[in-house]
Formats: C-alpha cells, structure tokens, sequence
C-alpha cells in the first residue's frame, strides 16, 4: 500500500517537475524572443529619439512604385557626375542615415532612402523630394560611409538636378541675388559697415560685382522661386 | 605657410552680418601675437551657400578669391569654418584636376583674372596651432583661466570631409582642446562633442538647428560646462541666439555663455572684456567674468 503511494508521490512529483521546467524555459523562449524582436526593429527602423519632430514617412516610400516611374539609367547618369560617382557601391548598409544629426531630429530625411531610390530609377521621387533641402552639409556622412561615397556630395548633386527640374527654395534665391548684387551672400546694413568704424575695424573689402555677373553669366542662376511649403 | 606673420584675412558673409565680436576678438590676439592682418584686396562670398545651387557656381566663386590671393602672394587666414573648407577644397580640386581647371580659368578669365594654385587657406585654430605654436601661446599666458571649465565644439567644416583637412581627427578631434587648455581652463569631455549645429538647415527647418542645440546644450550642462567655446560665426549664431528661444521653449535654465574661442584666449592674456567686445554677446558673461577677475585679483 505505502509503496503504492510512494510510486504515485514521485510519479505526480516528477509530473510537477516536468511541468515547471517547461513553464521556466517556453518563459525564457519567449522572453528571448521578445528581446530578438526589439533587437531587430532597433536595428532595422531609423532611429527616432523622443523628441523626433514627426515619425511618419513621406510619400517618397508610401505610394506603390509604377513601372513608367522608373528611368533605369538614373543610377549610371548619377555614376558619371562629379560628387556621386561611387554611388553605384552603395551596399545599403545605413550607417549615412544613423550617424545623421538631422535624420535624428527629422521624421522624413533619410539618406540611405534617397540613395535606394536613385538606385532603383525613381528619379522624379528623389528629385521632387522636399526632404533634400535638409542636409546640412556636416559630412558626417561621407567620412563614415563604409564604402567610401561621398555621400554629402551625392545629396548635393541630387539638389543641384533638382533645381535644373524644378525651382529654387527662397532662401537660395535671396542668396544668389545678395551675392550678385553685393558679392556678399547677406545684404550688410549701411548701420553695420558705418558701425566698423567706431568699433576699430577697417573698411570691408569691396566686390567687383560687374566681373562676378560676368563670370557667373554662362550659369543660369535666376530660376523662380519655389513657393513655401509647410515646414518638413 | 612660410610667412607666419604676414596674411590675407578672410572674413567670410556671416561674420560682418552679425558676429563682429568674433573678429574683433580674433583681430586683437592675433596683433598681440605680432601677425600682420592685410585684408582682402577684392572679395565675394566663398560660395558654399549656392553649392546646393550649383556647383560650378561655388567652384568659380572660390577660385576667384583664390585668384585675388595668388595676386598678394599672401596666404589667406579664415575666421569661419565654412570659407576655410571651401577654399581649401577647391583649391585641392582645381590643382589636381587639371581640365576642371582649364574650364575655370576660361571663365575666370572674363575678370582678367587666372587660377594659378600657389596660395593655401588655413582657419584659425590650425593657424595658432602650427604657426604661433601651442607653447608661444602658453608663455603669452599672464592670467591662466584655471577656475574655467569649459566644453568645445569644432564645427564640421573645420574637420570634415577628412580627406581636406589632415591637420585633426574628425572623430575626435584635439587641437581645440590643447588650445583651450593652453588658457589655463579645463577642457571638458560630453557626449556627441562633434555633432553638427545644424546652422544650414535654418532656412529651411527652424526647428532641427533648435532641437540640435538643445541636445548640445543638456549634454554640456550635464558635464557643469561653464561655457561653450565655438570657432566658428555660423555655429555661434545657432547656439547664441537659439539658447534663450530652449530656455523659454522648455522652461529650461542653461545660462551658459557661448564664446568664440579669441574671446576666451584674450581674457587669458590679460585683455580687458570690453576690448573683447563680451558684451556683444546675447547670453550674459557677467557670471563666468567673476572667475576670471577672481583668478586675477589673487595675482
């Protein structure tokens, strides 16, 4: 009788054992695979700080792709300019995107999108993008990038066919017309130029504007203004 | 640069715009050091804000006051970081590619005017670096800041692309830092010391330039920064003018002066704030000033 029971004792002992072993280990698989999970999307998804300004996507991403969109020598166009010409070895790594301070900071720049997309012949999506107005020029970018493009000037050559397409933000144009103008890229107050003079400093050193029009007059530089858009 | 006393100096757009504190205070120790400042004989901006626009446009704009240089066979000193990279860009590009060359000179030529190669750029903090010398400087010293802590930041065009500026590392870069510990004060380390003020995305995002300052200016207090020394008028304007605009925005209080880098290394000399001009500077130096005077008063 005893023996009858100690049988069934260890029997519903080893049935509890078994029973709590799979509880603790399908609890540490799940807990694993959580953490995969949240390893994967950190990796994977742009980084967004708390203070990220916007976290959608623009529609440079969010439309279906159609095939007439898609101009497929874009990418050996871009491979023949002076600034993209390694673009072509771009493996999609995102190191551009991570390490950007303004993509930090912005729900829509991405480098490493804008570079997918040449790739893939969406010409007029990079190009129409207001995002490309956001670089910042730091080239933070282009001295980390694994496969040495230069990834800051490809952002530029993109801006620079843009503006052969489309028009100019204002705050280019107000530029371009300062320093054809004065030589100077900000229009300089007389209060400011006539201030030099009881603060100790010499005369600003003039322009020559008549030879700056004419050295720039082969460059069409007097697009129309792009009208203002909402802020990205 | 063979001639250490004598060079061109270029002040750039932004600096007589709005920051002559910058070049006032530049202007002062670079005389106390004996460096003979001629200014430019013709000048128009280095042209790294129409690069986005085009970029023949930037490249015949440089090499056109790259050409007014050759003509002084002086060498030009640059205050902001921007003209410095630009300039020593194009002039690294034009004197290796000889056809990008030839078609610059076909329309330099329309002003009589020729690049030849023969004139290097050099900013300012690589110029007190390698021409004046860290130890002159440290000697120079007659009121060591040794009550300041201070935090640096460089500015990406003083550093990066790499391949155009050898003189420091962008990742972590030191000649700043040996400078402002030259003054005596104590160069504090935080966290993302290199990262951009994102002066060029003003125009068209306010809000980014704003962020980024915020972002510099918490890691800085973090670390009890005293102030923030810049080299730069562009990354001066972002973190002066945008530290009120966070205080009020976040109901935060910074009041962490933001210096140009002359400023800090004139008090050092024993030059008197005002000629200075610290009061030109929109967060007040009052707090940060009773350091340094204490520190003179024990002299």
């Amino acid at each position: 009788m005893f023996k009858a029971f100690s049988t069934t004792a260890i029997i519903v002992f080893f049935n509890f054992l078994i029973t709590f072993i799979y509880f603790v280990c399908s609890t540490i698989c799940s807990l694993s695979v959580t953490l995969t999970i949240c390893l994967v999307k950190l990796m994977t998804e742009p980084t967004l700080t708390p203070t990220a300004l916007s976290s959608s996507q623009t529609c440079l991403t969010s439309q279906p792709i159609k095939a007439s969109e898609i101009d497929p020598l874009f990418k050996y166009e871009l491979a023949k300019l002076s600034g993209s010409e390694k673009i072509l070895h771009c493996f999609q790594c995102g190191t551009c995107t991570s390490d950007c301070p303004i993509a930090c900071y912005s729900g829509s720049y991405r480098p490493r999108t804008l570079i997918h997309l040449a790739m893939l012949g969406l010409k007029d999506r990079v190009l129409n993008s207001d995002t490309l107005w956001l670089c910042a020029a730091c080239f933070t970018c282009s001295d980390r990038c694994p496969q040495d493009i230069e990834v800051a000037s490809v952002i530029r050559v993109f801006r620079n066919l843009a503006i052969e397409h489309n028009c100019i933000p204002q705050i280019f144009k107000d530029q371009i017309n300062a320093i054809l103008e004065t030589g100077y890229a900000y229009k300089i107050s007389e209060m400011r130029t006539k201030k030099r003079e009881t603060q100790g400093l010499p005369p600003l050193p003039k322009c020559n504007t008549k030879n700056l029009q004419n050295i720039l007059k082969t460059i069409n530089l007097t697009k129309k203004p792009k009208p203002q858009t909402e802020q990205l | 640069m063979s001639q250490t006393n004598r060079c061109l100096i270029f002040l750039g757009c932004a600096i007589p715009y709005r920051v002559s504190s910058y070049e006032i205070s530049s202007r002062k120790i670079l005389s106390h050091f004996g460096v003979e400042l001629v200014e430019m004989p013709e000048f128009n901006c280095c042209g790294l804000p129409l690069d986005p626009i085009n970029h023949k446009t930037m490249l015949l704009l440089a090499a056109k006051n790259l050409a007014h240089a050759e003509q002084t066979g002086l060498n030009i000193l640059t205050l902001c970081t921007g003209c410095a990279g630009t300039l020593k860009k194009v002039n690294t590009l034009l004197k290796e590619d000889s056809t990008l060359r030839q078609q610059i000179n076909n329309q330099l030529k329309e002003a009589n005017l020729e690049f030849k190669g023969t004139t290097e750029t050099i900013h300012l903090v690589q110029f007190l670096k390698e021409n004046i010398g860290i130890d002159k400087i440290k000697t120079a010293v007659t009121n060591p800041l040794t009550n300041l802590k201070v935090a640096e930041h460089s500015g990406c065009h003083l550093l990066r692309p790499k391949q155009h500026h050898t003189f420091d590392n962008p990742e972590n870069p030191q000649t700043l830092k040996t400078l402002i510990k030259a003054t005596g004060a104590t160069c504090l380390e935080y966290i993302n010391e290199t990262q951009c003020c994102g002066a060029p995305s003003v125009g068209i995002n306010d809000k980014i330039p704003l962020q980024l300052t915020k972002n510099k200016l918490d890691n800085i207090q973090n670390v009890q920064a005293q102030a923030l020394i810049t080299v730069c008028p562009y990354c001066h304007i972002v973190y002066d003018t945008n530290e009120h605009r966070i205080e009020k925005l976040y109901n935060k209080t910074y009041n962490i002066p933001i210096l140009h880098y002359p400023q800090l290394l004139g008090l050092a000399l024993g030059l008197k704030p005002e000629e200075l001009a610290l009061n030109d500077l929109k967060i007040n130096p009052t707090k940060l000033l009773t350091h340094v005077n204490n520190e003179n008063l024990h002299q």
